[in-house]
């Protein structure tokens, strides 16, 4: 299975006073590509914003158990730090409307107070954005709002944004779930080619998506992690029922 | 029969709502109209740039309120602005019953009369300074002008959406940070029409001057000492016996309605050029 960089271990999290997860177990692979599957409202929103530790940013949220970052208690780390080392990607785009797509990328550093020279921001920006498939459309517009465009490109846009952070984790909730199938199409090969030196961990709830591009498949229900495993095997050979259910559309 | 009646009655009750709503309009024209009608041939290029003349010559200017009002505008936003955005964001950011109690107070304020602001300048600022003074002055504008930028700021750092917050922090980004960086960047429409709006709401206020801008016959540019602004000089003017005054009064009336205009049209301005869209 490769090396893990991430284990979650006996990770409860909820909000108020309900668990909405209930002691997760799960160890992630790096450099490959984790699906998380699982019913509406099962909990797979929650648990990755717990690994870079946004879920804590609503007053109501709870939370209890360990997450392991090469061996390191995240929860005993400064969160900013722990913000950095695994980048974030949303399910609607949202680059930041007063920054030009220049800004966006690099906002990151400017968030963060770090202070770089012209060369060397020109650089991560490129490189940022080559990563993202996103150079070549918008070198020419680097300067104009990140707004302008396309919501496709908006998405690689922020997916640049996080890459420019060199994060050695990846999260992506449901990122192509806002696009249409031809954007779709172009973030699936970027995740592809990403995955190659970056650990990914998505959420989707397209099966035929986490088939093209997951390693590992890990589905949750009802707050529980019920079956994880190498994708073609939860596929094709699912353990339990409620993973087979869901795979069938007994329920969303 | 039934229904051509019902026509009527529909097309009577249209035409009534619309003389309402004309009626309504009316003192504006009006307004407009006399100001225009008595103010006109008060105002050519010696009007913005001569100082009033003694009763009884004709001629003369208004360059001591112009400068004076300018002043007392730019005194008092720069007092209101940097508390008023800062309280706006805290209440906006928030909720508590300290922030809720804040936000009670500041409507309270809002509806204060800008005479009882005046004389409280007049108790905490004129008097231990030992005299009158533009300061003074903006102090009271400042006190009215900040219930508006607070509540315009509020309402602007409300609408930044939370998606925005959530990507600034998981880039690892601080609280602080986020608000410098995102939200008052993404709020700076909201703020400067507060601005906007606020100046509108101060340039013609009289009385909360009246004892402690107290006016000025000659152009002043120290914030220590009295100084004139249009309203002052409108109300000394217009309450005069001389002719002459009656129509330098009018004619800063126009310049007055000119100004409170034009903010309002940058104010339209400022809504379509800055649009953040989310
Ligand atoms: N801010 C919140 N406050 C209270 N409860 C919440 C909050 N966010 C989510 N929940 C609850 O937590 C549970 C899990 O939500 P979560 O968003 O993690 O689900 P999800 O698996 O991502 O669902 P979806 O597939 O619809 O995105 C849901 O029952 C939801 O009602
Ligand atoms: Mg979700």
């Amino acid at each position: 299975m490769g090396d893990k960089i991430l284990k979650i271990e006996n990770f409860y999290a909820g909000y108020g006073h309900t668990w909405v997860l209930r002691n997760i177990n799960l160890e992630i692979p790096e450099k490959k590509l984790t699906a998380i599957m699982g019913p509406s409202g099962c909990g797979k929103s929650t648990l990755i914003r717990c690994i870079n530790r946004i879920h804590e940013l609503n007053p109501e949220a709870i939370y209890r158990g360990h997450i392991y970052l090469n061996g390191k208690d995240i929860y005993k780390m400064h969160p900013t730090i722990v913000r950095r080392k695994i980048g974030m990607v949303f399910q609607k785009p949202n680059p930041f409307p007063t920054m030009s797509v220049y800004e966006n990328v690099i906002a990151g550093y400017i968030l963060n107070g770090i202070k770089l020279k012209k060369e060397e921001k020109d650089k991560i920006v490129e490189d940022a954005l080559k990563k993202a498939f996103l150079w070549n459309e918008v070198k020419d517009v680097l300067h104009r709002k990140g707004t302008f465009l396309s919501g496709g490109q908006q998405q690689r846009l922020c997916i640049a944004r996080a890459l420019a952070m060199k994060p050695e984790i990846l999260l992506l909730d449901e990122p192509t779930s806002a696009l249409d199938p031809k954007a779709t199409s172009r973030i699936e090969e970027l995740i592809v080619e990403l995955k190659k030196t970056i650990t990914i961990v998505m959420v989707t709830h397209n099966i035929a998506q986490a088939v093209r591009v997951s390693d590992y498949t890990a589905f949750i229900y009802l707050g529980e992690l019920v079956e994880f495993g190498p994708t073609e095997k939860v596929f094709a050979a699912p353990e339990r029922k409620e993973t087979e259910e869901y795979l069938v559309g007994k329920f969303g | 029969m039934n229904s051509r009646n019902r026509v009527v009655k529909d097309n009577l009750f249209k035409l009534f709502v619309f003389l309402l709503a004309a009626l309504s309009i009316l003192p504006l024209f009006l307004i407009i109209f006399q100001t225009v009608r008595n103010g006109i041939s008060a105002i050519n290029p010696e009007f913005f740039y001569k100082l009033p003349k003694p009763p009884g010559e004709s001629g003369g200017g208004i360059l001591n309120s112009l400068v004076g009002s300018f002043m007392l505008v730019i005194l008092a936003t720069a007092f209101s602005v940097p508390i008023g955005t800062l309280t706006g964001i805290f209440i906006a950011e928030v909720r508590n019953s300290f922030t809720e109690l804040l936000r009670t107070l500041v409507n309270i304020l809002q509806g204060l009369p800008s005479i009882v602001i005046g004389i409280l300048a007049y108790l905490w600022v004129v008097k231990p300074m030992g005299g009158f003074s533009a300061i003074s002055g903006a102090v009271a504008l400042a006190v009215m002008m900040l219930p508006v930028i607070i509540k315009t700021t509020e309402e602007t750092v409300r609408l930044v959406p939370f998606t925005l917050r959530e990507a600034s922090f998981s880039l690892g980004a601080t609280y602080t940070k986020t608000i410098i960086k995102i939200i008052l960047p993404a709020s700076a429409r909201g703020i400067l029409s507060g601005i906007i709006v606020g100046t509108s709401r101060i340039i013609g206020e009289t009385a909360p001057l009246l004892f402690t801008a107290f006016g000025n016959p000659f152009v002043n540019l120290n914030p220590m000492k009295p100084t004139d602004a249009l309203p002052l000089l409108i109300f000394n003017y217009a309450m005069s016996p001389y002719e002459e005054w009656h129509k330098i009064a009018w004619g800063a009336s126009l310049v007055l309605i000119i100004v409170v205009l034009g903010l309002n049209l940058l104010l339209k301005m400022v809504g379509k050029r800055w649009e953040t869209k989310f």
